[in-house]
């Protein structure tokens, strides 16, 4: 019962931030450069969770999560500008596309340990973002024509869902079965959990959800090139996750908007701006180490006010 | 009373070395048996191959009529022989709850669809699972501690929660890995009552490893003797005390004057 009402709780204030949000935007009072900036920001946010439920909850350290922003975001291309489909079935096909990459990718690879597993997932997103360079069915390295789709409300409702549906996926026995195998992959499977089942389901959840965000980061841009999906862009995403903290879920919401804002505020300083953005990042380092919320999320500093915890 | 565990010729090589050899054994429903043995005996390696953390590479093990060895370890656990660690692997930024809740998992059958999507069946199946990983904790007195980290438990209670977790996977088998290893006579005596509680509660058959000879002579029925890899000895507590290949591997042989 109490859950239900913290849910209701959320679902209140999610409506009213897009309402308010989406009034502003339908009077005119955010410019098209803060409304890009907004969308970003979704976008971030989406990658973020996604690829927590892959490196923070299941403790898979991937870093090729761009690879499957790119099929995403060229599947849904392809959808629109090729087969002349709606938008929203575009999404959806991307997002579907990216989940079986992401099955494709993570089958062989999640037997994979560590730093093996991160060069392993490094390279099939390089060879995904290759085989689009060479395809001259999408451009090529030119890059594909894509017209402007992403709207508000299509970034604010993807959003919405991807967290939804991973902590709804977090909160169960499935996500309990994915932090054990973060936490002791050996006695995880010898409590009877099928660890490469559960490490392949994280990897298709989270891929499909960047698949989501790929869609709507192609319809937003106007074009897209295979460039924009190097691995400079799994490490920006891979950040947003660490400085958020591994394993919390609200800190790469909160990792992912702060990073938004910084890059976007310091687009008037070309000369200094990764400076700066790299002085951010060295600093939360330094002061949070274990990033900004570390394992807790933003609910549990309500939680603890009401019960205190035991004391052992 | 009929064969749960019987292993035949076992025996396990790591590249040139033979860690485990020509192992046989065998448990009646509801003995109570102690694998003893030096450092480096083979012990532990004997529980990986049993729970499938290792392949033997000769030999067989049959589990209530079934063979098992080189099965995935979580399958092992599903057939029903779960175990504790001898170094504590407990989850550790999961709360004490949770820890049991792990191992109940494969008991559970809501599936990932009716979770994602917080069907009735999700809330059912998830109720069901808190409470049956609750009653383990009350019989194991952790109760109190539920929504603790299981880091931050006193070493004696993160080896009941240890043995709580592992009851919690319905094994018809428990294999526990020295769980007096690190206790004082006090907490080793609670927890000799304890096993034998759990032992006729949950109607379980139980393989020790320990060092602590008081427990092991205390409460098993039968004990095999394993040294450099071989079974050197096995009968009763008292046959075992006085067997002098056992005496030998212990203490090493007698000078001859």
């Amino acid at each position: 019962m109490k859950k239900s009402k913290v849910f209701w709780g959320y679902a209140i204030i999610a409506l009213v931030l897009y309402a308010v949000v989406q009034t502003l935007i339908s009077f005119g009072m955010v410019n098209t450069h803060y409304q890009n900036m907004l969308i970003t920001m979704c976008i971030n946010v989406m990658l973020a969770v996604s690829l927590h439920l892959v490196i923070g909850v299941t403790g898979q350290f991937s870093i090729g999560h761009a690879g499957f922003l790119a099929v995403g975001a060229y599947i849904s291309a392809i959808c629109t500008m090729k087969l002349g489909m709606p938008f929203s079935m575009a999404i959806l096909a991307g997002a579907v596309v990216a989940m079986l990459a992401g099955l494709l990718v993570g089958i062989p690879s999640l037997r994979l340990r560590g730093d093996y597993l991160a060069i392993a997932t490094l390279g099939f997103a390089e060879i995904i973002r290759i085989v689009f360079l060479n395809i001259d069915y999408v451009g090529g390295a030119a890059g594909m024509q894509v017209t402007h789709q992403s709207t508000w409300t299509y970034a604010f409702v993807g959003t919405a869902i991807t967290i939804l549906i991973i902590s709804n996926f977090t909160n169960s026995r499935h996500g309990r079965a994915c932090i054990a195998i973060r936490e002791d992959e050996i006695a995880a499977d010898a409590m009877g959990i099928n660890t490469t089942y559960y490490k392949v389901a994280a990897f298709a959840v989270g891929s499909f959800f960047a698949g989501v965000a790929g869609a709507i980061y192609a319809h937003n841009f106007y074009i897209i090139q295979p460039t924009a999906f190097g691995f400079l862009k799994s490490f920006d995403i891979l950040i947003l996750v660490v400085l958020g903290g591994l394993g919390s879920l609200s800190g790469a919401v909160l990792a992912a908007i702060f990073l938004t804002f910084v890059s976007t505020y310091l687009q008037a300083f070309p000369e200094t701006r990764m400076i700066i953005y790299s002085l951010v990042l060295i600093l939360v380092m330094l002061y949070r180490p274990t990033g900004l919320l570390g394992t807790k999320e933003i609910t549990d500093l309500f939680k603890f006010r009401k019960k205190g915890g035991t004391k052992v | 009373m009929s064969t749960l565990l019987k292993v035949d010729s076992l025996g396990i090589q790591f590249g040139g070395l033979k860690a485990v050899q020509n192992v046989n054994m065998y448990m009646e429903n509801g003995e109570l048996i102690g694998l003893i043995g030096p450092n480096g005996a083979g012990k532990t390696t004997t529980f990986n191959m049993l729970t499938g953390v290792y392949a033997p590479t000769e030999g067989t093990i049959t589990f209530a009529g079934k063979q098992i060895q080189g099965l995935d370890p979580y399958k092992v656990t599903r057939g029903g022989i779960s175990r504790t660690f001898q170094n504590i692997r407990l989850f550790k930024e999961l709360s004490v709850l949770d820890n049991v809740k792990v191992a109940n998992h494969s008991l559970a059958n809501h599936n990932i669809l009716s979770s994602i999507f917080r069907l009735p069946k999700h809330f059912s199946g998830e109720a069901k699972m808190e409470e049956e990983s609750l009653a383990f904790l009350k019989i194991f007195g952790l109760d109190v501690y539920k929504d603790e980290l299981s880091k931050n438990l006193p070493y004696g209670m993160q080896r009941r929660l240890e043995i709580a977790r592992a009851l919690a996977a319905g094994p018809k088998l428990l294999l526990l890995d020295e769980p007096a290893a690190g206790m004082n006579p006090q907490e080793t005596k609670e927890l000799m009552d304890l096993i034998a509680f759990i032992r006729k509660e949950f109607d379980l058959t139980i393989l020790l490893i320990e060092h602590d000879m008081n427990l092991v002579m205390g409460i098993c029925e039968r004990i095999y003797v394993l040294d450099h890899g071989q079974l050197i000895a096995e009968g009763t507590p008292a046959e075992i005390r006085s067997n002098p290949k056992v005496i030998e591997a212990y203490l090493g042989e007698e000078v001859a004057d």
